[in-house]
Order: structure tokens, then C-alpha cells, then sequence
């Protein structure tokens, strides 16, 4: 048994209802009195990251379960590179559990993620209030029984004041330092008798204002009192400015809302709000066949489409226990880091142009456009590829491509060197972005982070060298990290990413193995045309793949891959069905917009504009 | 300039034009007072001209189409060759709203202000299948096309759409839409509105099913 199972369950004997491995991924299901003891537990031991938490509904679910509604906590220890999960069921209509937010800051959008989507209550959570839907929207959409048709429409969007006062006196704007450290301790965070951790406040604000917007500000947002939206304006004869920056701006990259409280042009409060590009990916997944996902992942970091379908197709065939063929995996290494390559060209080049610097964007989107060119021939489309499939690939590389792609490797490189001088030594693009919107390790692992922003907060955790996947180990490549974990650091651990993934394609290119691209099982990948239209049998089973699906055995699995921004996670519960049961995606950008608005607190709206970009949030797969 | 290039169907429809019959240099209006120095012309044909090759977008771009838009409007296709480049981040300055990606009923509410923020006349392209019908997006939180909320004037199928596709689009609306406007349309009280008000039927006035989108 694996060693922390063993641990959990001589520690809750009385508490623990199951412990599961299956496929290699630890997970144990608790009653509900023992979540935060078995929490406390494991962060004691080591899993000091909560990488994701989820609700699932089983009300039609095949198999019995100890409670209707569950959510999943995936713990993780990324020191000693282990993880676990646990599992809490409750029924309706008492679906309430102890809130984590006052242990990880990313808990509090997780919950409220729980609580929008699934009905779920926790209790002592600061501000437990829908986060994808709009605030008007009346049940929870991914419990079975929410027919996925029922739309509603919105009529004015939040004010988001109840979420500004809020911040406004976590933050303690205005209050000298011993005073804000009373306030922060007298938050609901603290509503467990434990301290809040020092990520909450770790940034605190610079700004200040007269006396009398302080009291102001104490008065309005004493006792948690709800304020009408004029109210919250007029009584707050304050000289604090308020301003949206988006949804419609030209730097939130399509949808994402900051609403802050402006001094002078310092932020000394702000509230993110998201769920403008929600499309309902996880609810529409449940609908279709197991590949049939495969276009939807397409669209949730959709300038790296290639790589969530890659991420999506390793969760399932983990689940299935299928092993691809060595010219999959080599295939998938090389294709997969063309996109993460593709991906934070766009990144920086639109980073760039965000903070003027408009040249770069030509010399990142030239070379961007000859790897568009090579996908387009080997997929057949520009952006939304769907090269994945599960047990293999859609189809072969074409004759004469690997040259193709050693060629544009070159142009690659050329593009890279190019912007590198262009900035590197660029005393303009140094002010803006050097020391500017730091997060230190601890505040990001407390957000869940992880790709480039986690690497350059000096963390080292790569899921590709952590726990290695499509034969990632065989290749030498280095792990870029920052030192700071500044805007430049975010920037430049793109860079020379960039140029690690040049180095693992050559290598890959080099040893591509020969035989088939998928596996040879008639129950997870298609039969060749020749047998699909020459007998009965292969148009059977080519009938049964597509209409019914690739038949994934009960269960269920938290599986994930280095996308371009990050840990795309997927939990996929299956129920024995060709379509998936539940789909949770686990979507980096979610947990780094969850940390954006603490990040530019004390910073100037021009810094909050580059900050925005070397986060490189993709509302596709922030939303989903 | 001259004339005749200008109001070239219109000259073709007069077979009496006395510059064809002897053969001389083109002199009518004016032009036989002051020569070369002026331009007899109709003043739709010149403001269509001038709005036609400096169409301002404002790209209201959310999701996967407005990648394939940065596509465009970069050195590759190069969107500034049709005289649509100079993309406006803010409404008040753009008459082509440009709509990039799947609209949520979260977005809706923004999507209409935006539009009802831009100064007349003003034209809306609506980009990729998601705009256009919601696309596979059959869902509690999709909005099953644009045209519900405001209307459209093109529609560019595809998910998304090639850079070909949307040049295409742009360069139809500038042929059919932009350079048949009428300075007419906006004087006299029973002049047509420019844009019919939101009515249950569709509102859109030139707006057509999106089978018949002209695609890439």
C-alpha cells in the first residue's frame, strides 16, 4: 500500500470509507469530520501544494456511492514528488463542508467554482459567491440533473463592490502597518482559529489616503454589511478612483475583468472577475464520446491546441491502461513542443506589444505563421488541430516533414536571437519590467501555480522532468528558472524555454522511432481504411468506435501534462460508458488569474498591464 | 482623379456621353470651366471611397478567432493592404465591430453596450461559428449566435476562420455594405434608420442565415 494511504488510514482509522491506486494515483475517501484533520494531516507531511478541488455528482452514476454530491481534493507534494487525493461525499440537502480557504489562497476560487457549478456550501468561506456564471444565473449547471439547454440569459453585469469592500479591508488600504496586521487577523480567514498564512497579506499596499476615506472605508465594510452599489459610491467620500480595467480592453487578451481601487495611479485594491468565455466545456464533454472531447480540448488554451489534446488523451488512455507506440510518443514530444513554442511566441510577442514594443510581435508572428504552415499540412488546420487521439495520433507524419520542421527550427532560432537583442539590453523595456509584480516561491505555490510563472518564482517543478511522460527523460534539456519571479523573469523563462524545446525536438528528430502511431487494440483506436471498407468486422468495429466510443472501465483519475502555461490537469470519472462520466480540467491560467489581482496591489496600472501579459492568461482555458 | 473612374457604372449607363462620341479629353460640369484642377463626382461615391479603404475595426475578439485575427493583421496577410488596419480598442472611434469568438450570456450585456457605444454608420462582422450560431457550443452558457443581440452584416464561417476567410469577408462588406451607403439615408424624417431597432423578429436589417456565409 502506498505509504501515505497507509499513514492516513492508522491516523482515520474509524474515518476512512476507501483507499484506491488504481493506475497509480493514490486517492482515499473520508467522511466528512475528518477533511480538515486529514488535511492538516498531509500538509504536515509534505503535500504543501492543493493543485486542484473538484465536485463530481453521482446521482446517476452506475455504481453506489457513500453520497450523492463529492468533492475531490488533489494534494501534492511537489519536494518529494507524490500525490494524493481526497474525497468527501455529502447529499442534499446538507451539503455543506468546512471551507480550505484560510490554508491555500487558490481554495477560495476552487470553492467558489464548487459552489457555482455544483450547489456545494463551504462554510466559513469569506465570499461565497458564483465565479463562471453570472451572478443572476439560478441553479447549479453540472449537477445531472441541470438540462445543459436551459440558458439564462443576464441582464446587467456585477458591480463587484461587495468583492472591492472586501478587499479593501483585507488589504487594510490606507491603515499603518500594525493596524493592518489587526485587520487581517480579525478576516473571516481566520474563522478556523488558525492564523491566515502569510500569502494572504504578503503584498499588503503602498498607497495613502486622508483619514477620512479610512474611516469611511471602516464603516462601510464593518459586520460585512452588503451595500447597494450607490451606496457603496456615495458614502464613501473617499479619493480613492475606481475603474474597470476590461472585459473589452486591449490587454485582457479576450475576457477577464479587474476591477481596482486606484490612488493616484497606484492600485491599492483589486477584485479579478472571470466566467466571460465559460462555453460549459465540462458539462458539453460529459455529452460526448471519449475522442469525440478531443475538439473541445482544443479550445481551452487555443494557441497550443495541439498540447491539451495531448494532455487529455494521456488522462484517458492512463484511466484505459493503454501504453502508446514509441513513434506516438516521439511524435507527441516533438509536435507538442512545436506548439509550447508557438504558444509563448504569442505570449511574448503580444507582452511586448502590450508595453510598445511593437516590432517584436512581426518577428514572433512570421515564424509563428511557417509552424502554422507545417501543422496545416499535417492536421489539415491552422489553430484548432486535433492531432490527438486516444491510443495514438490522427494520423502519420507526412513525407518530408520532420525536414520541414528542422527547417523551421532555424527560423525559430533566428526569431528568438532576434527579440532577445532587441530587449535584453533595452533600458526602456528593463524599467518596466524588472522588480515589477515579484511573487515570491511561497505565495505562488499557495496559488497553485506552475509552469513559466511558478519556474519564475524559482521553483523548479516541471511536470514533463517531475514525473516524465512520452519519454521526456531520454532527452537532455534544462529546466529554465527565474531568480526574482518578476514581469522580466516571466518573460525570459519563456525565452530560453523556447530554446530548450528547439533542443528536445532536434533530439527527438534524431532518434523518431519507425512502426505504427497507434495501438494495436480494436477497442481504442479506429481499424485501418483497408479492413473499415473491405469487411464486415472493421466497419463493425469502426462503427462502434465512432458511435459509441472508446469503453472506459469504472473509475477515475487525476492525470496531468506540461501545457505551454502550465499543469493542464485532467480528472476524468469514467462509468464504464464510451463517454466520459465527469471532466474536470484543472487549467493553469485559472490559478494564475486567481493570484493577478494580490500581484499588482501596490503597483502602477502600467505594470498591471505588463504583468498581465507575462501571465499569459488564455480565457478559453481560464473559463472553459 | 477623374470623374469617370469614380462614377464608372454611371457613366456606362449614359450612351449619349459626349466624351465618347469625340473621343476628346473627358471636360463636363465644371471641369470645362476650371480643367483639371477640380473633380465632378457624386458626394456617396467619394464619402463611400474614403469610408471603404479606412474602415477603423474595433475587435471585440474573446476567444480562439482573435488569434486567427492577430494572424491577419500581422506581416503575413497583412490586413493593412485593404484598408482596414488601424484597429480601435475603443468604441467611439471604430464603425466595424469586429466579433472574435463565443459570446457567453455573461459577455452579452458587454457586447451590446459596446456596440450601441459606436457612432453611426457602423458595421458588424461576426467571425467564426460560435458568433454566428453558438457552433458546438449547444450549452446553458452560450449564446446561440450574435444576432440575437445586435444585428450583423457578414458573417465568416469556420472555427475559426482562416486569415483568407476573414479578408474575404472584409472585402465583401466593403463592396456590398460600405460602398452602397447613402449620405440620403440619415435626412428627412422618413428616412430609414440605419440599423433597424432590436425586435423579436431579428432586428438585423441586412443580416442573412449563416448558411449563406461566405466562407473561407
Amino acid at each position: 500500500m502506498n505509504d501515505t494511504l497507509q499513514r492516513l488510514s492508522e491516523r482515520f482509522t474509524d474515518q476512512l470509507l476507501e483507499t484506491s491506486e488504481a493506475h497509480g494515483d493514490p486517492a482515499a475517501v473520508l467522511r466528512r469530520e475528518a477533511l480538515l484533520p486529514a488535511i492538516d494531516f498531509l500538509r504536515a507531511e509534505g503535500y504543501t501544494v492543493l493543485e486542484d478541488l473538484a465536485a463530481v455528482d453521482y446521482l446517476t452514476y452506475p455504481l453506489p456511492q457513500p453520497g450523492r454530491l463529492a468533492v475531490m481534493y488533489q494534494l501534492h507534494d511537489i519536494e518529494r514528488r507524490r500525490r494524493v487525493r481526497l474525497k468527501v461525499h455529502v447529499s442534499p440537502p446538507d451539503v455543506h463542508l468546512p471551507t480550505i480557504s484560510n490554508r491555500w489562497n487558490i481554495a477560495d476560487w476552487l470553492e467558489r467554482e464548487a459552489w457555482d457549478q455544483f450547489g456545494i456550501v463551504f462554510d466559513g468561506h469569506p465570499n461565497l459567491k458564483r465565479i463562471l456564471n453570472h451572478h443572476e444565473f439560478v441553479g447549479h449547471p453540472l449537477r445531472k440533473d441541470y438540462p445543459i439547454k436551459t440558458r439564462q440569459p443576464l441582464s446587467e453585469n456585477d458591480s463587484l463592490v461587495d468583492e472591492m469592500a472586501l478587499r479593501l479591508r483585507t488589504n487594510g488600504v490606507l491603515l499603518p502597518r500594525h493596524d493592518r496586521e489587526i485587520l487581517a487577523a480579525a478576516t473571516p480567514f481566520s474563522d478556523h482559529g488558525e492564523p491566515a498564512p502569510p500569502g494572504n497579506v504578503s503584498f499588503g499596499a503602498r498607497g495613502g489616503a486622508s483619514a477620512a476615506t479610512l474611516e469611511a472605508v471602516e464603516k462601510l465594510t464593518a459586520g460585512g454589511a452588503v451595500l447597494s452599489e450607490p451606496e457603496f459610491y456615495t458614502d464613501l467620500h473617499t479619493d480613492l478612483m475606481f475603474l474597470n480595467i476590461g472585459p473589452s480592453h486591449p490587454a485582457t487578451h479576450g475576457a477577464l475583468r479587474t476591477f481596482v481601487a486606484l490612488d493616484g495611479e497606484t492600485i491599492v485594491a483589486a477584485v479579478g472577475e472571470i466566467g466571460y468565455l465559460h462555453r460549459g466545456f465540462e458539462k458539453t464533454t460529459e455529452t460526448q464520446c471519449y475522442n469525440g472531447v478531443i475538439p473541445y480540448t482544443d479550445r481551452l488554451n487555443y494557441v497550443s491546441a495541439i498540447l491539451n489534446n495531448f494532455a487529455y488523451c494521456k488522462a484517458v488512455e492512463r484511466l484505459l491502461g493503454v501504453e502508446t507506440t514509441p513513434r506516438c510518443k516521439a511524435i507527441r514530444v516533438i509536435i507538442g513542443e512545436l506548439s509550447r513554442i508557438i504558444d509563448h511566441l504569442v505570449c511574448v510577442g503580444t507582452n511586448l506589444v502590450d508595453i510598445g514594443a511593437l516590432t517584436n510581435y512581426w518577428y514572433t508572428f512570421n515564424v509563428r505563421e511557417r509552424v502554422y504552415d507545417i501543422f496545416d499540412k499535417l492536421t489539415g488546420a491552422r489553430l484548432t488541430n486535433s492531432y490527438g487521439r486516444i491510443g495514438g495520433l490522427a494520423r502519420d507524419f507526412y513525407p518530408g516533414c520532420t525536414e520541414d520542421i528542422l527547417k523551421v527550427l532555424v527560423d525559430i532560432e533566428r526569431s528568438i536571437s532576434e527579440v532577445e537583442t532587441l530587449v535584453k539590453q533595452n533600458r526602456i523595456f528593463l524599467d518596466r519590467v524588472q522588480d515589477v509584480c515579484s511573487v515570491d516561491a511561497r505565495t505562488a505555490l499557495s496559488y497553485g501555480w506552475t509552469g513559466p510563472i511558478l519556474r519564475a518564482s524559482g521553483v523548479a517543478y516541471d511536470v514533463r522532468k517531475a514525473y516524465p511522460y512520452d519519454g521526456y527523460d531520454q532527452y537532455d534539456w534544462d529546466v529554465p528558472v527565474g531568480s526574482v519571479g518578476d514581469t522580466y523573469d516571466r518573460i525570459f523563462v519563456r525565452m530560453y524555454e523556447m530554446v530548450q524545446s528547439v533542443k528536445i525536438i532536434r533530439q527527438a528528430i534524431k532518434t523518431l522511432p519507425g512502426g505504427p502511431v497507434n495501438v494495436a487494440d480494436k477497442n481504442v483506436c479506429l481499424p485501418s481504411k483497408d479492413d473499415t471498407y473491405n469487411n464486415i468486422e472493421g466497419l463493425m468495429n469502426h462503427f462502434k468506435l465512432i458511435f459509441e466510443g472508446v469503453k472506459v472501465p469504472p473509475g477515475e483519475i487525476y492525470d496531468c501534462s506540461e501545457a505551454a502555461n502550465g499543469e493542464l490537469g485532467f480528472y476524468v470519472v469514467a462509468d464504464g460508458s464510451g463517454r466520459p462520466y465527469r471532466n474536470r480540467c484543472r487549467p493553469p491560467s485559472f490559478m494564475a488569474f486567481a493570484g493577478y489581482p494580490e500581484m499588482i496591489e501596490g503597483y502602477m496600472i502600467a505594470d498591471a498591464i505588463a504583468t498581465l501579459g507575462s501571465i499569459n492568461i488564455i480565457a478559453g482555458e481560464l473559463d472553459r | 482623379m477623374r470623374s469617370g473612374r469614380l462614377g464608372a457604372p454611371w457613366s456606362a449607363a449614359i450612351p449619349w456621353a459626349p466624351w465618347k462620341r469625340d473621343g476628346g479629353p473627358l471636360t463636363v460640369g465644371l471641369e470645362t470651366i476650371f480643367g483639371n484642377s477640380v473633380v465632378t463626382t457624386k458626394i456617396d461615391d467619394v464619402l463611400n471611397w474614403a469610408r471603404k479603404n479606412s474602415l477603423f475595426p474595433m475587435p471585440f475578439g474573446t476567444a480562439c478567432c482573435a488569434i486567427e485575427f492577430m494572424g491577419l493583421v500581422s506581416a503575413e496577410f497583412d490586413l493593412s493592404r485593404f484598408g482596414a488596419e488601424v484597429v480601435r480598442f475603443s468604441p467611439r472611434q471604430s464603425d466595424l465591430l469586429m466579433v472574435m469568438g463565443t459570446i457567453s450570456y455573461k459577455q452579452a450585456p458587454i457586447l451590446r453596450r459596446i456596440y450601441d457605444q459606436m457612432p453611426e454608420p457602423k458595421w458588424v462582422l461576426c467571425m467564426g461559428v460560435c458568433a454566428c450560431s453558438g457552433g458546438f457550443y449547444d450549452n446553458y452558457c452560450t449564446v446561440q449566435g450574435i444576432d440575437d443581440i445586435i444585428p450583423v452584416d457578414i458573417y465568416v464561417a469556420g472555427c475559426p476562420p482562416r486569415p483568407e476567410g476573414l479578408m474575404d469577408a472584409i472585402m465583401k462588406l466593403q463592396a456590398e455594405k460600405v460602398a452602397k451607403m447613402s449620405v440620403l439615408r440619415t435626412r428627412g424624417p422618413e428616412a430609414p434608420a440605419a440599423v433597424a431597432p432590436l425586435a423579436s423578429d431579428g432586428g438585423a436589417v441586412t443580416a442573412r442565415p449563416t448558411h449563406e456565409s461566405p466562407g473561407p
